[in-house]
């Protein structure tokens, strides 16, 4: 599972940067290695440094805020890689929520609204995946759209109520932790999640025309692959994957409301361009992701053991996102300037 | 660098057709801004006789002033926002923008209240100027696009904000801190109507009066339209789109400003969540959300549409919650009608050509 699966390089960055040179598919720094070394040296130096950092309970808890984030980057990744976008995850995460908080007000079982809940998400990533393909709108522009339509529903079934009274069961089972270990039970089902989906982009003819679509569409139409009809299922699994994590987080925090999740997305597209996937699409693995989704959990976690108010972690959210699109870009630069000076 | 880097292929193509076929061409894209600013107008028209039948109050003077001081900001937002998008780029930390100069405004003020009004005004302007001065130098020597780097800032600033607030000790600035002279500014009316809409007004005409008269504002289309042709054509993009960002952030300032005086509480969470609506009234507005097209005053129209939808909601017996499921809504039919209308007029312009070619 490493990022040199990636087809061979794609023309010239087709889309011109407004801003300084051509764009160029940001293929060079933060590659899954990378980002795993930097995962890696951070974590025995917070374990070092940081008091209590190490301990099975922190991992526990460490692990318990990197799991949503990690799973929906999983679709997501894909979703990126060929070219596109989905900003209305979060928002989904909140409609699944309002959604299984009024169903289990109306009395309803949740071996019931579990599968109507990913219906649900289903149907959402739908509505995104027909705007994009059927009617070719961007991807940018209908998720924002969505983004603002979703969280609105999802205040009109709930309104700002909060819904909590679910069973102890389910909300003890979504925070336990395999023995003694400290390590959640939810994490085994997202690393299975995790290897089918790596299987499937790394290893699959499907994982390698994402690749192609992502570097040039025309040319992965012209070879026979249905461009829109893939895109499409990429969005309907990314809403379905992000129901399952509204269902999650409701559980895992004991309450149904329609502000859950809001501005996941950020931290969620930020653990896949930390984890060296172009926002350009066409490149990138999940190996470097799911470190990325590691490494933002594990600054966050640190930063709040030593103090640092929350307010602090959003800017370095924010940071590391601008950080992970930002060094590509300088990087490629600085090659192609080194690359030019012989010749002239 | 562009928002919609993700689909980049085929637009730039049809939404340049009008200047390879001249004059006829651009009068038809002309035609077509009007005609959407038309829409827009009577889909508020509309929208205001629907209120007052079910609601005669709804024209009351105080109801028709607060909507006025409420539209005032987000069309100023607006204004700066179309000058971005216009350029291919969006700039999604006007939010945030808004909220730390609104505090750095109450800050100055709660410190030197003596200070002019017009020097407070400055000051807010100078802070968003800054931010939008790092947002545009990010986007423009990196060459990264504008949405991650802004979606980035929009957080990064946002906790500047809080993080200045709690090291400050005054996590919320009350009116009894502000001063009088100030404060007065976001009650004032001009022959009835509020100063602070005066003010969006102003700027709207400005703005709309520098993108079309002035060659730089112009440029900004070009650069939207067809990034590379532009570079090409001479045109210095990354500097305009510089100077769009800086301007952006300068009236997201000033939308801080307005804010502080109007509503003269300021915790920080002020203008959390703005930037859906900043960027749906410009692309409700008629600007194409791919860059090159669309004008200040269909983005003004827009603002000053989602503020009515907002207040008539409630006086229609619906409740407020549906206004932010209506703005996402809005924002998928304008972008969809956007794409039908540019394919229309492509097809058009081709068929227009074809006959010419013959």
């Amino acid at each position: 599972m490493t990022v040199e699966t990636a087809p061979a390089p794609a023309p010239s960055g087709g889309s011109a940067a407004a801003g300084g040179a051509p764009a160029r598919r940001g293929r060079t720094l933060p590659s899954g290695s990378v980002i795993t070394t930097f995962l890696v040296l951070f974590l025995v130096i917070a374990a070092v440094s940081v008091e209590g950092f190490a301990s099975t309970r922190n991992a526990g808890f460490l692990l318990l805020d990197v799991v949503v984030i990690a799973l929906i980057a999983l679709p997501l990744t894909l979703v990126v890689v060929t070219g596109e976008i989905d900003l209305s995850v979060a928002s989904t995460v909140g409609l699944s929520s309002a959604v299984m908080g009024k169903l289990w007000f109306a009395g309803l079982p949740l071996e019931a609204i579990i599968p109507l809940v990913l219906l649900l998400g289903a149907a959402l990533g739908a509505v995104n995946g027909l705007l994009v393909t059927r009617l070719g709108l961007p991807s940018l522009a209908v998720t924002i759209g969505t983004l603002a339509l979703y969280r609105g529903l999802a205040f009109v079934v709930l309104g700002d109520q909060a819904v909590a009274d679910f069973p102890r069961a389910w909300t003890t089972w979504a925070i336990s932790s395999i023995g003694s270990t400290g390590i959640p039970v939810v994490v085994v089902p997202l690393v299975v999640l995790v290897l089918v989906t790596g299987v499937v982009l790394h290893a699959t003819p499907v994982g390698r025309s994402l690749y192609a679509m992502g570097n040039s569409e025309d040319a992965a139409r012209f070879s026979g692959i249905d461009v829109g009809r893939t895109k499409l299922w990429l969005f309907v699994v990314t809403g379905v994957v992000s129901a399952l994590g509204g269902v999650y987080w409701t559980l895992r925090y004991g309450s149904a409301r329609a502000d859950n999740a809001t501005g996941l997305e950020l931290q969620v597209i930020a653990a896949i361009l930390l984890g060296g996937v172009s926002i350009f699409g066409g490149s990138g693995g999940l190996l470097g992701v799911v470190a990325g989704a590691l490494l933002l959990g594990s600054v966050r976690n640190a930063l709040q053991l030593v103090n640092v108010p929350s307010d602090v972690l959003n800017i370095v959210t924010g940071v590391l996102l601008i950080t992970a699109v930002v060094a590509p870009q300088v990087a490629a630069r600085v090659k192609g300037r080194r690359r030019r000076r012989p010749a002239s | 660098m562009s928002a919609p880097v993700t689909r980049p292929a085929p637009l730039p193509e049809e939404l340049a057709a009008p200047e390879r076929t001249g004059r006829r061409g651009a009068a038809l894209v002309q035609r077509l801004v009007v005609v959407r600013e038309l829409g827009i107008l009577a889909a508020l028209v509309l929208l205001v006789v629907v209120t007052v039948v079910a609601n005669p109050r709804f024209l009351s003077g105080q109801n028709v002033r607060d909507l006025l001081l409420s539209a005032a900001i987000l069309t100023v937002l607006a204004a700066g926002q179309t000058m971005v998008i216009v350029t291919r780029n969006v700039d999604l930390s006007v939010g945030s923008v808004l909220g730390l100069s609104a505090y750095a405004t109450g800050t100055l003020l709660v410190v030197a209240p003596g200070t002019p009004v017009v020097l407070a005004v400055l000051a807010g302007m100078a802070v968003g100027a800054v931010c939008g001065l790092l947002n545009g130098l990010i986007v423009a020597a990196a060459g990264v696009p504008s949405l991650v780097v802004t979606l980035g800032t929009l957080y990064a600033f946002r906790g500047l904000d809080s993080l200045w607030a709690s090291s400050a000790d005054r996590l919320q600035i009350n009116a009894a801190d502000l001063p009088g002279g100030f404060k007065s500014l976001g009650t004032a009316r001009l022959l009835g109507v509020p100063v602070l809409f005066l003010v969006a007004v102003v700027v709207v005409l400005l703005v709309g009066y520098y993108l079309r008269t002035f060659r730089s504002g112009r440029e900004l289309y070009g650069i939207g339209s067809a990034p590379e042709a532009a570079r090409l054509s001479g045109i210095p993009v990354g500097r305009r789109v510089l100077t769009a960002f800086v301007v952006n952030g300068a009236l997201a300032g000033l939308a801080g400003v307005l804010y502080a005086a109007r509503f003269q509480t300021l915790d920080t969470t002020a203008g959390t969540g703005q930037e859906l609506f900043v960027v749906a009234a410009a692309v409700v507005g008629g600007v194409a959300i791919f860059g090159g097209s669309g004008s200040v005053y269909g983005a003004a129209l827009g603002a000053l549409l989602l503020t009515t939808i907002g207040t008539a909601l409630p006086q229609l017996g619906l409740d407020p919650f549906w206004r932010d499921a209506a703005v996402g809504a809005l924002i998928l039919a304008a972008i969809a009608l956007d794409r039908a209308l540019t394919l229309r007029l492509a097809a058009r312009l081709r068929g227009r050509n074809a006959r010419r070619d013959r």
